[in-house]
């Protein structure tokens, strides 16, 4: 018993402590940077560019550091992987918003954007676009999309002087195609990028004011077309020729100017934006990179949320039941009442059933998980917990998932099953990387497994009342779950 | 209405009154800004010069009709007036409604002017111009680069005058502008737009509000900062679709 009660209060403390900490879903490290690249992972690593030359290195998504090497300073680059080498496509510029507006995209290939490497070597870069001084175009802001239907590669670029537009490369050489003449998609925006999904290409641009700090109104907006030239229309109907765009993503959790949107594809149905937040409130108003779970509605592009430290139900997409600890079910005393006759006596709240009531009955040491019928008691109520000391991933820091209150732990074990251990330890299969996917579901993966370090398992609805381990299937309801605050 | 109208002519002779110390104010703004860049298309070299006929024509004699589209293309502007701001950034409500508000020359708000005629504000003489957008857009700094004028730190005053057969009520008119503006339709305020703006379709639209039969008067006033410069007016029903019934014209 005070074991228990123990248990209780260390698990109370440390949800406190952790609900004071309101940076627990930025990146760690020195995530500085303006104008980030599309993340690109090579040899087991995450890197993006920025503007200025250099950029960030990342062993595991979560934790970033300097280190990246990018030649030829200039401005937003923007970065692809093509067969087995990379292409950086970068602006050198001379203006500004009040300078000039004379411009060059160039591009330059490397095997590797390991700095380390005996291959890091990046190749001449060649001018693939440019604009004149006072044209209606600034030859910056480079985004670059390989048309997976056709293999073409395109290339969009400007700022909110004139238009936004795109030219073809030639994705053998990073040449621009001998005789592509650019065309106009948009006007008003910047920070382009593009990107294609189930018959649709998506123009990203950012409006807004850049650079502005706190202050900065930077915000990413969508059009979407059946044609990589356009025309692209917004969720009204309106073209990004006049203006238009669908918002996608705007200030919030203490942090403005979201803006450089890149697409990186982890998994079928794992998905993730990154950008840059012009100002962290947390960082003292420094930019920074940004990763968020990207979802798709209706055939747009919607930018997710790492879920957020709280006690929810975990509810199972297969057949809505809730994870649950698989002890004795407590019933809760009540007074009957004759549904035909009319009630005279006051009404009297009934108090929910707390951990106090029911946790002399539960056993003191591992005890099962299953899946059951939703009815808020103690045993089927989790504080999801970022655990950011122990590491990340793309979007969020791992978390640790225990009955509220306690200290007890949902674990998976080395017969790829899981379980609730009495205590929280910090093991690897303790640590819960929890992303959501583009439909907006969760899936749930341990960090590591016992003897299973070679696969990627996830928590499975294996029956409609039993929990287990497996392979993920995003065709699939028993991959996926949801955290609900109820 | 007649009310509005009233008191803007109750207003005027306030702001006659004080319209030299504006002007003085300008001129002020104007001395006091010596870092700010200087204009751009009038003292060096510019690789791709501005050509106001890759953006309008002049304005023939006569009404043109109201594209499908519904957006004005024809307007009288005015060369642009000295207004020095380093950023867009300072455009807030309150700003806007004081400096657009401002009257900065003789008729501003109240005379329809003519093609070729001439204003003073401030020190300098402004000359209008009837022109046709070839575009959806009126591009204010292709207007003001094409003639050599300031395009950073400008006001830009816009009017036009649309013609409708019949009274057409429950419309909204509908302005999107680079950067901040406000808009008046026959004396009465419209649409103010604040804040650093960029030029969208439909960005900010008024109350209900109605044209009458025959001459309707639209002043528009934009501010521009650094950056590009423009905007789009039409009007729209209840439905949101754009009105296409009336003619525009200066006579």
């Amino acid at each position: 018993m005070i074991m228990k009660i123990r248990n209780i209060i260390y698990g109370t403390t440390v949800s406190f402590a952790l609900v004071s900490s309101t940076n627990a879903y930025s990146q760690t490290g020195e995530p500085y940077i303006h104008d980030p690249s599309t993340i690109m992972e090579c040899d087991g690593k995450y890197y993006t560019f920025g503007t200025g030359g250099g950029g960030l290195i990342s062993e595991d998504g979560w934790s970033w550091q300097p280190g990246a090497v990018r030649p030829g300073g200039g401005a937003a680059p923007d970065a692809i992987k093509i067969g087995d080498r990379y292409l950086i496509a970068y602006s050198a510029t001379g203006g500004g918003l009040g300078g000039g507006h004379a411009g060059k995209v160039l591009t330059m290939w490397n095997k590797t954007l390991d700095p380390s490497s005996p291959d890091f070597k990046f190749t001449e870069p060649i001018e693939v676009a440019h604009s004149l001084d006072d044209e209606d175009c600034d030859a910056i802001d480079a985004g670059l999309l390989l048309d997976p239907t056709t293999g073409r590669l395109w290339l969009s670029y400007g700022t909110y002087f004139g238009f936004i537009r795109l030219v073809e490369l030639d994705p053998a050489t990073g040449a621009r195609v001998e005789g592509n003449e650019p065309i106009d998609i948009a006007i008003d925006c910047e920070a382009t990028d593009l990107m294609y999904r189930d018959g649709w290409y998506y123009l990203l641009g950012t409006h807004g004011t850049c650079c502005d700090g706190p202050n900065s109104t930077y915000n990413i907006v969508v059009g979407r077309s059946r044609n990589v030239t356009g025309p692209y229309i917004d969720n009204i109907g309106r073209d990004m020729l006049q203006g238009g765009g669908k918002m996608l993503l705007s200030a919030g959790n203490r942090k403005t100017g979201p803006g450089h949107f890149g697409r990186y594809i982890e998994d079928d149905g794992v998905e993730k934006m990154s950008f840059h937040y012009e100002a962290d409130f947390d960082r003292g108003g420094r930019s920074v990179l940004a990763v968020l779970p990207l979802l798709w509605e209706n055939g747009w592009p919607v930018a997710g949320e790492p879920v957020k430290e709280g006690v929810y139900e975990i509810e199972s997409q297969r057949h809505g039941y809730a994870l649950e600890l698989a002890v004795d079910f407590v019933r809760m005393p009540h007074k009957m009442f004759r549904f035909w006759e009319k009630a005279e006596a006051p009404v009297e709240p009934l108090k929910s059933q707390t951990l106090e009531d029911v946790i002399d009955t539960w056993p003191e040491g591992e005890i099962n998980v299953r899946l059951g019928d939703y009815m808020f008691r103690p045993h089927q109520r989790w504080s999801v917990q970022p655990a950011p000391e122990y590491g990340g991933y793309l979007d969020a820091p791992y978390y640790k998932i225990l009955i509220e209150g306690t200290n007890r732990a949902l674990t998976a074990t080395a017969e790829a099953e899981v379980t609730a251990a009495p205590e929280f330890t910090g093991a690897p299969e303790q640590l819960w990387r929890i992303e959501q996917l583009t439909d907006g579901t969760y899936r749930i993966m341990p960090k590591s497994v016992p003897g299973h370090e070679s696969e990627q398992l996830v928590l499975v609805s294996v029956a409609d009342s039993t929990p287990s381990l497996g392979r993920f299937d995003m065709n699939s309801d028993n991959s996926k779950w949801r955290f609900r605050d109820r | 209405m007649r009310y509005s109208f009233l008191k803007r002519q109750s207003l005027l002779l306030l702001i006659l009154l004080t319209v030299v110390s504006v002007n003085v104010r300008a001129e002020a703004d104007a001395a006091g800004e010596d870092d700010f860049p200087p204009p751009r298309q009038t003292d060096y070299k510019i690789q791709t010069p501005t050509y106001l006929s890759d953006y309008f024509t002049k304005s023939e004699k006569g009404c043109i009709a109201t594209e499908s589209d519904g957006f004005i293309r024809r307007w009288m502007l005015l060369e642009p007036i000295s207004k020095p701001n380093r950023s867009n950034t300072v455009f807030t409500d309150s700003y806007i409604n004081s400096v657009l508000d401002s009257v900065y020359f003789k008729g501003q708000f109240t005379d329809i002017p003519q093609n070729g005629s001439k204003v003073k504000a401030g020190s300098a003489r402004l000359t209008w111009h009837a022109l046709d957008s070839r575009l959806f857009n009126v591009k204010l700094y292709r207007f003001a680069a094409a003639l050599k004028k300031p395009v950073y730190g400008v006001i830009f005053m816009a009017v036009t005058v649309i013609d409708c057969p019949d009274e057409i009520k429950n419309v909204r008119m509908s302005v999107g502008s680079n950067s901040a503006s406000k808009w008046w339709l026959n004396g009465e305020e419209t649409v103010i737009l604040s804040g650093d703006r960029r030029m969208v379709a439909d960005d900010c639209v008024s109350k209900r509000i109605t044209l009458r039969k025959g001459r309707n008067i639209i002043w528009g006033a934009v501010i521009n900062g650094p950056g590009m410069s423009d905007f789009c007016v039409r009007f729209l029903d209840e439905n949101g679709n754009p009105v296409t019934n009336f003619t525009t014209c200066f006579e």
